[in-house]
């Protein structure tokens, strides 16, 4: 499809043609992240809604299917508050330091069998960085508002920030070594055949502090501090509204979607097949094999299901306090990954595991 | 570098977690609280006031409108201390379905604490799956009183009217075909009273769904764990009651030390907790509900058995019946001198006090002879627990003060009256 795409534009000067062909696989990718987003919010609603004996929204469009077209335009015509003491550059840039990282950080998400947007090396390096950078919206727009309920959501997320990037950092070492790459395609590749060849299972505390640090890092429920709706109000985005707010909040779901999205390519395979394995070898000449086959689907079955645990852990967990947080972090979370990280190593010197060298 | 301060924060009275108008000027170092100042008064409605103005039956209905998430206990508090100053006692019946319906109302409030506290601790489900069953609590008010939150049922003397014969029920619509609406028709085809049964049938499983979400979660414990410690004689001092007292381990409670109604004749237990802290005081809370679905059990079964009249038959307190005042001049009179005047009551104070769900709700009256009460002052359980905040958030983080304002469980009606 790109040599497709660098033919058909053959016409242009070559940098325009990069820039050109980039973009034309920039545009797709974001209008279906945000549309995914828009419907994340409505299988939300109505996920709680079931898991809490209600039916959730059913009111616009059929099913309800049309709701958050019409949250995105109320959000769109009302008026956007700045608060008179507020920094009001830093205010209104902070909603966008928070969705660029959320949405930038999908350039190096293998998205199918040798393809991504930037099949670059040092992606998970990418990764890193980019995620780290989101938290500074959520500072910034804590500071800037001049609310003391804004600024102890900030303060709140900085800590909780710097608790969990180090789990998640170390979680992601140990799939640097399994995968022997910083590149997701290699990594993927690394986990080709059944579901046990996936590196859920010999990383499988690592898998576990990175999901939970994914959820902490997204600000999701139970460790949602930073917005506490019933201590500090809403945290960080009390002050905002209309357009402001609705970045806000389409950068949190943008983010869950990627935590979903990386923690199915490291952990569970990215878009390799449930069925690839020799188990399921009988399945090869019949209809069915196609199902064997690996592909965008799988990703997205795999983000999907992790998404739904997103939106379970929401409906029943109370909420932690933020030192409890900081506890978990520091005093459970890397311990653990240091161990496994050692034990990973040895494992892999004396030869022992599913993973290349 | 400017040297930390403290800071001042201002919870409220606007505020997800402050239970209706609570403003709390909390001092803070960091997010740890150094002092916590409860502002109260936004919430006033000059209800001692107002019961002055009025012929004493026409307050009954500002009593509900106090706690107004434990209606007719406050009403009992109230008829209670009018029938110690005219000197009657309600009929046994009377006396059976005013407990019955005090405790349908404790069930009602420990639903919404338990829902409202889950919430403030960012547990989202408990408080839908709570108001799934105070729905059908409410249609035992509906039932019985024609409104589903502000009774008004009971009078000095009995209640009202005797419980109905048959439930309000469903009715096919656009939303609900005729096969749903018989399921849900289903517990309705009796009288008030097997609907209530059926209810007190059903709901300790649903008293187990609550604590499979919070009792044994470990989060759940985190939170309210060793959060607001209240010692039994700290407990004493700050003149609490109700869940407040019992869960620092006192067993004091009205309905066993100085019973009214029927609940000399009951058998139930009170709970008490051990360390005094949130978790114990949900503990005992989560037992009150289990206690007063009991109760009720009991309570269903006597009135089943037992029927007779449910006010008493002096007709200067209460109306005589419809039928006799078709045919006897002297009933007209007596409905008219009653629904005009009202009745006065001898000169002297009185003080009565029930077991109210969050605590002793009592009510001191001074009459002076007229059909006005010269003075009503309402206790209300709830201002002395606010007013211990103070000395059970100090030291804590400010989550922990929402997790205190919860497990108070504090409603401003009562406390700004």
């Amino acid at each position: 499809m790109i040599a497709w795409l660098n033919e058909f534009l053959g016409f242009l000067p070559d940098p325009l043609r990069i820039i050109a062909v980039i973009t034309a696989q920039i545009v797709p990718l974001v209008i279906v992240l945000i549309l995914c987003v828009a419907f994340l919010t409505y299988f939300e609603r109505k996920v709680i809604g079931y898991m809490q004996n209600r039916i959730g929204p059913n009111r616009v469009g059929p099913r309800g299917w049309f709701q958050p077209f019409a949250d995105v335009i109320k959000l769109l015509v009302k008026e956007v508050v700045v608060p008179s003491k507020a920094n009001r550059f830093l205010f209104l840039v902070a909603p966008l330091l928070s969705i660029v990282p959320a949405l930038a950080t999908w350039a190096v998400m293998p998205l199918f069998p040798g393809y991504a947007i930037a099949n670059i090396d040092a992606a998970l390096l990418y990764i890193l960085a980019l995620t780290a950078l989101s938290i500074y919206g959520v500072i910034l727009a804590g500071w800037a508002s001049n609310s003391k309920y804004a600024f102890l959501g900030a303060m709140r997320s900085t800590a909780q920030m710097l608790a969990y990037e180090i789990a998640m950092g170390f979680a992601l070492v140990g799939v640097l070594m399994a995968g022997g790459s910083l590149n997701l395609g290699v990594i993927t590749e690394a986990q080709s055949g059944g579901i046990l060849s996936w590196f859920w299972l010999p990383l499988f505390p690592l898998f576990i502090v990175y999901f939970i640090s994914g959820v902490a890092e997204t600000n999701r429920a139970p460790f949602d501090v930073a917005e506490g709706e019933s201590e500090i109000v809403a945290g960080f985005h009390v002050e905002y509204s209309g357009v402001a707010f609705a970045i806000f909040f389409l950068a949190e779901y943008a983010n869950m979607i990627l935590i979903a999205g990386l923690t199915a390519v490291m952990f569970f395979g990215g878009w390799h097949s449930f069925f690839a394995g020799s188990w399921f070898a009988f399945l090869d000449g019949t209809p069915l094999a196609f199902l064997r086959e690996p592909s965008l689907a799988w990703l997205c079955v795999k983000i999907a299901f992790f998404l739904f645990c997103f939106l379970w852990s929401r409906a029943t967990f109370p909420r932690y306090r933020y030192d409890q947080i900081m506890r978990l972090g520091w005093k459970v979370f890397i311990p653990v990954t240091l161990v496994w990280i050692m034990v990973e190593g040895v494992m892999l010197v004396a030869g022992v595991g599913p993973w290349r060298t | 570098m400017p040297e930390f301060q403290q800071f001042t924060l201002n919870f409220g009275p606007q505020h997800p977690a402050a239970h209706g108008v609570l403003r709390l000027v909390l001092d803070m170092d960091g997010e740890v609280i150094r002092k916590a100042d409860p502002h109260i008064g936004l919430l006033h409605r000059g209800t001692e006031k107002l019961a002055e103005t009025k012929p004493y039956n026409q307050s009954i209905g500002y009593m509900d409108r106090l706690d107004y998430v434990s209606m007719m206990c406050n009403e009992h508090g109230y008829v209670l201390a009018i029938e110690k100053l005219l000197g009657i006692t309600p009929p046994l019946r009377a006396r059976y379905i005013r407990t019955m319906f005090d405790e349908i109302t404790r069930i009602l409030n420990h639903l919404l604490w338990i829902g409202s506290h889950g919430l403030d601790i960012g547990a989202m489900t408990v408080f839908l799956y709570a108001f799934r069953e105070r729905e059908d609590l409410m249609d035992c008010y509906e039932a019985v009183s024609g409104t589903r939150m502000h009774a008004t049922y009971y009078r000095p003397g009995g209640v009202y009217r005797d419980l109905p014969d048959a439930m309000p029920k469903y009715e096919a619509s656009r939303w609900h075909s005729a096969a749903e609406v018989k399921r849900m028709n289903t517990s309705r085809e009796g009288t008030l009273l097997d609907f209530i049964e059926a209810f007190t049938e059903r709901f300790p499983a649903c008293v187990d769904d609550y604590e499979a979400l919070l009792t044994d979660n470990r989060i759940w414990k985190q939170r309210t764990v060793n959060i607001g410690v209240v010692s039994p004689e700290q407990a004493m001092q700050l003149g609490f009651t109700g869940p407040m007292l019992r869960g620092s381990g006192v067993a004091w409670d009205l309905r066993k030390k100085q019973p009214y109604g029927a609940y000399a004749d009951l058998d139930f237990d009170i709970p008490v907790g051990v360390n005094g802290d949130c978790y114990d005081r949900y503990l005992v809370r989560i037992e009150e509900l289990r206690q007063s679905n009991r109760i009720i059990r009991q309570c269903v079964e006597w009135l089943r058995a037992n029927p007779g009249p449910v006010i008493v038959d002096d007709y200067k307190v209460a109306p005589p019946p419809r039928e006799k005042m078709k045919g006897d001049m002297e009933a007209l009179i007596h409905h008219f001198k009653l629904f005009t005047e009202g009745y006065s009551v001898p000169a002297g104070e009185a003080y009565a006090a029930v077991e109210h769900p969050k605590g002793e709700f009592g009510v001191y009256l001074v009459a002076d002879g007229s059909n006005k009460p010269f003075r009503v002052k309402v206790r209300a359980p709830g201002f002395a627990h606010l007013a211990a905040l103070d000395e059970m958030v100090r030291g804590h983080m400010l989550p922990d003060v929402v997790a205190v304002i919860g497990t108070q469980d504090i409603v401003f009606g009562e406390i700004d009256r």
